[in-house]
């Protein structure tokens, strides 16, 4: 091949972009659909050479922040997550908007929509919308490279922070993707305005006036952007807009040519002349959204008035879950393809423990306690990997919402009278968004038994280091829980009993009790056995 | 030319090294390609599937659609079956025998190869033991590719060209059993196809 060409997921299209456009450093939490930017980062030879940061931070609120910090310097920084991180993130996310950036920032947020892997569907745009910043949205792996180079180039000239949105689909799909010649890193360069990034009132006042101004700007970037592509046709009964990697599923539908007009529409706000268009030449639009009918409500407004929508909201498409060919296609009033059904005798097959992981052992153990002992015992649990012990056979958690909220919901619960109220939370999941919980449940010596099950792992996101490693005892002992209440245990079968006598133990105990089994996450040693033995 | 597969089989068993070696070896033939993979939850032993796609246009979905495969290509008998919505009236079902059982309700394993059977077109192959077979008892999946290749329109040496590329960082042994189970996999493939 003379060009040169690799072939690249989603995510690691956006990262090597990043390298290539001179990124300075990569900040992230892990999270599907997204968790693969930051790996592919830290395994470019590249980047190593380059010298560009990519260390994993506490959660996507440090990451967007650190972000932040390099940007004030006048480098590049990529800070990337999932979209329920970008909630985590969404108080220095909605600020640097207004703060605006220095040397160019894009926040890459990567949303599941059909919740593979996820807790929610929720749609990133809408966010970026709110926060009055530009989006990009690719639709294939190239574009995904190509708009780390338009994004850093749109986030400098307008001085403001621009989101690249992806969704599961792209992030995880390879295609050959062509390299662009690389760009150097900016140099230190500190903002001019000595109080760009200071949001006093009076300051973020006039901040706030020059980002509303700009949004005009932004809608004209938007009218000519080479990612935005408004391809005519001659059959006006219906016009298309086809959102991001909504383009591929209609292309799919018309192998020989759409014969409708379409707009491809890749970089948000959307352009409105070219919006106009389609909607004066054709009869009605059929809005394409892998996501919320985000630009589907926009484009019907409030009052449904003479322009006539269809989407999401109307049915021609389902309102939720992840778009694809087949949804696409009947959208179009085209007939259903179809293979034969599956056969009835085809069974489900839920994800599972990995034979011999620690958390098994552990809530063995702590499901004797609680459903023996106790008739009101209830187990608030996190997300991880643990969260498994929802489903058969266990099925003894009885909450998962977002990170951190098992401690948290166990200190309400417990104020409630909740006797006993258990957490069970990740070591990860601990120090993303637990330690801030555990230290409410101090100052009010809470009655709550908290299980940190200590794996040495991010595990459910591919086993990535956590933030925890070798340090949770001296965390929860700086929180001031009281030493003789943080209990260590090994999560084995042959400890059962001594597990069951600790957590009746620490159950009887009226405070704050924080209960550690600890044993590593048996894919990831088997990981480094591995490496080990080569 | 055009070659649409669902690859799929259960988190851990491994169906993206398939998908690596069947998309490697259209790369070095030059034709276009798309291909999807289930990162996340699933992966803990949940289904899991890859949507591959060759052709020698412009790939546009990154998804197959319904209707629309080749081949499912499965290293598990009842996941091939999962997928059937998706294969189209002329395709073919590849898959292992072997079931992997992780659940308590998995159904009867001869009913499982009898609905396979109902398909008109179909192997069935006990790739673990062709892997043992030829010298390489980890290598059922390579044992699947070899099988799936014969109707796939991508030379054979472009094929093994792939595995040599991807596997000769773990040395010429790992290639030479790998390339051996593929072969397995072929000559099977092809004695019941006639
Ligand atoms: C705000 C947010 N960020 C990231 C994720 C993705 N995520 C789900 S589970 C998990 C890892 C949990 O690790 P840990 O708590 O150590 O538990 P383990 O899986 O190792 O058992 C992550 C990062 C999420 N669901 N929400
Ligand atoms: S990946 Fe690790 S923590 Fe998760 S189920 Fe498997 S062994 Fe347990």
């Amino acid at each position: 091949m003379a060009k040169n060409v690799m072939m690249l997921m989603g995510d690691e299209a956006i990262a090597q972009g990043a390298i290539d456009a001179g990124v300075s450093g990569f900040y992230a939490y892990p999270g599907t659909p997204s968790t693969e930017i930051m790996e592919y980062a830290q395994h470019s030879k590249d980047a190593a050479a380059l010298n560009i940061h990519r260390q994993w931070s506490a959660n996507e609120k440090t990451a967007m922040e650190s972000a932040l910090g390099m940007s004030y310097c006048g480098k590049r920084a990529m800070v990337s997550m999932k979209h329920v991180g970008l909630n985590v993130a969404a108080d220095p996310f909605v600020n640097s908007g207004v703060t605006g950036a220095n040397g160019g920032i894009i926040v890459v947020a990567a949303d599941d929509p059909a919740m593979h892997s996820s807790q929610n569907e929720q749609d990133s745009r809408i966010l970026a919308q709110f926060a009055l910043l530009p989006i990009f949205e690719p639709a294939n792996q190239q574009e995904a490279y190509d708009m780390a180079f338009a994004g850093y180039e749109l986030s400098e000239k307008y001085k403001t922070p621009v989101m690249l949105r992806i969704t599961t689909r792209l992030a995880h799909s390879r295609a050959g993707v062509e390299l662009k010649p690389r760009l150097k890193q900016n140099a230190l360069k500190l903002p001019e305005n000595k109080r760009q990034f200071v949001l006093l009132p009076g300051i973020a006042r006039k901040q706030y006036k020059t980002l509303i101004a700009n949004q005009a700007k932004f809608v004209e970037e938007s009218e000519k952007s080479p990612f935005n592509r408004y391809i005519d046709g001659a059959d006006k009964s219906r016009g298309i807009i086809a959102c991001g990697i909504a383009y591929n599923y209609l292309m799919e539908n018309y192998p020989n040519g759409c014969p409708h007009p379409v707009l491809k529409l890749c970089q948000y706000p959307a352009p409105k002349k070219l919006i106009e268009k389609l909607v004066k030449e054709t009869k009605e639009v059929l809005v394409l959204e892998d996501g919320q009918p985000m630009l589907e409500e926009s484009l019907r407004g409030l009052l449904d008035r003479d322009v006539k929508v269809k989407g999401r909201i109307t049915g021609e498409l389902p309102r939720d879950g992840e778009l694809n060919p087949l949804f696409v296609r009947r959208a179009l009033g085209m007939a259903d393809i179809c293979g034969a059904p599956a056969p009835a005798i085809v069974a489900a097959r839920p994800p599972a423990f990995c034979v011999g992981c620690g958390h098994i052992d552990a809530y063995n153990a702590i499901k004797q306690v609680v459903t023996t002992g106790y008739e009101d015992g209830h187990v608030f649990a996190d997300i991880g990997c643990y969260t498994l012990a929802a489903l058969p056979p266990f099925e003894v958690v009885n909450s998962c919402v977002d990170m951190g909220a098992s401690i948290t919901m166990a200190k309400g619960a417990a104020d409630a009278g909740l006797f006993p109220a258990c957490a069970v939370i990740g070591d990860s999941t601990f120090c993303h968004s637990g330690m801030t919980g555990l230290l409410d449940c101090v100052i009010e010596n809470s009655n709550v038994v908290i299980f940190i099950l200590d794996n040495s792992a991010t595990a459910m996101t591919g086993g990535q280091d956590s933030h925890a490693l070798g340090r949770l005892q001296a965390i929860c002992k700086g929180l001031g829980v009281d030493e003789k209440h943080i209990r260590i245990v090994n999560p084995l079968k042959k400890n059962h009993d001594e597990m069951v006598q600790v957590i009746k133990e620490e159950i009887e105990y009226k405070g704050v009790s924080v209960i550690i089994p600890t044993r590593e996450c048996i894919q990831t040693l088997g990981k480094k056995n591995k490496k080990g033995g080569e | 030319m055009k070659s649409d597969i669902i690859l799929s089989g259960v988190g851990g068993q491994g169906i993206l090294s398939i998908a690596a070696v069947i998309g490697q070896a259209a790369v070095s033939a030059g034709l276009h390609m798309k291909q999807s993979e289930v990162h996340g939850m699933s992966q803990r032993g949940g289904d899991v599937q890859s949507h591959l796609r060759i052709s020698d246009k412009e790939v546009f979905s990154d998804l197959v659609p319904h209707g629309g495969a080749d081949m499912i290509l499965s290293v598990e008998p009842m996941e091939s079956l999962r997928y059937l919505p998706w294969l189209s009236k002329q395709g073919w079902i590849i898959t292992n025998s072997q079931p992997f059982i992780n659940i308590p309700n998995y159904p009867d394993q001869k009913a499982v190869i009898a609905e396979i059977e109902k398909q008109p077109k179909h192997i069935i192959i006990n790739a673990d033991e062709l892997a043992k077979a030829a010298g390489n008892s980890r290598g059922m999946n390579m044992v699947m590719a070899g099988a799936a290749s014969l109707f796939i329109d991508i030379p054979q040496e472009k094929m093994e060209g792939a595995i040599q590329f991807l596997f000769g960082r773990k040395g010429e042994e790992i290639v030479k059993s790998n390339i051996a189970a593929f072969r397995a996999g072929r000559e099977f493939a092809q004695k019941k196809r006639g």
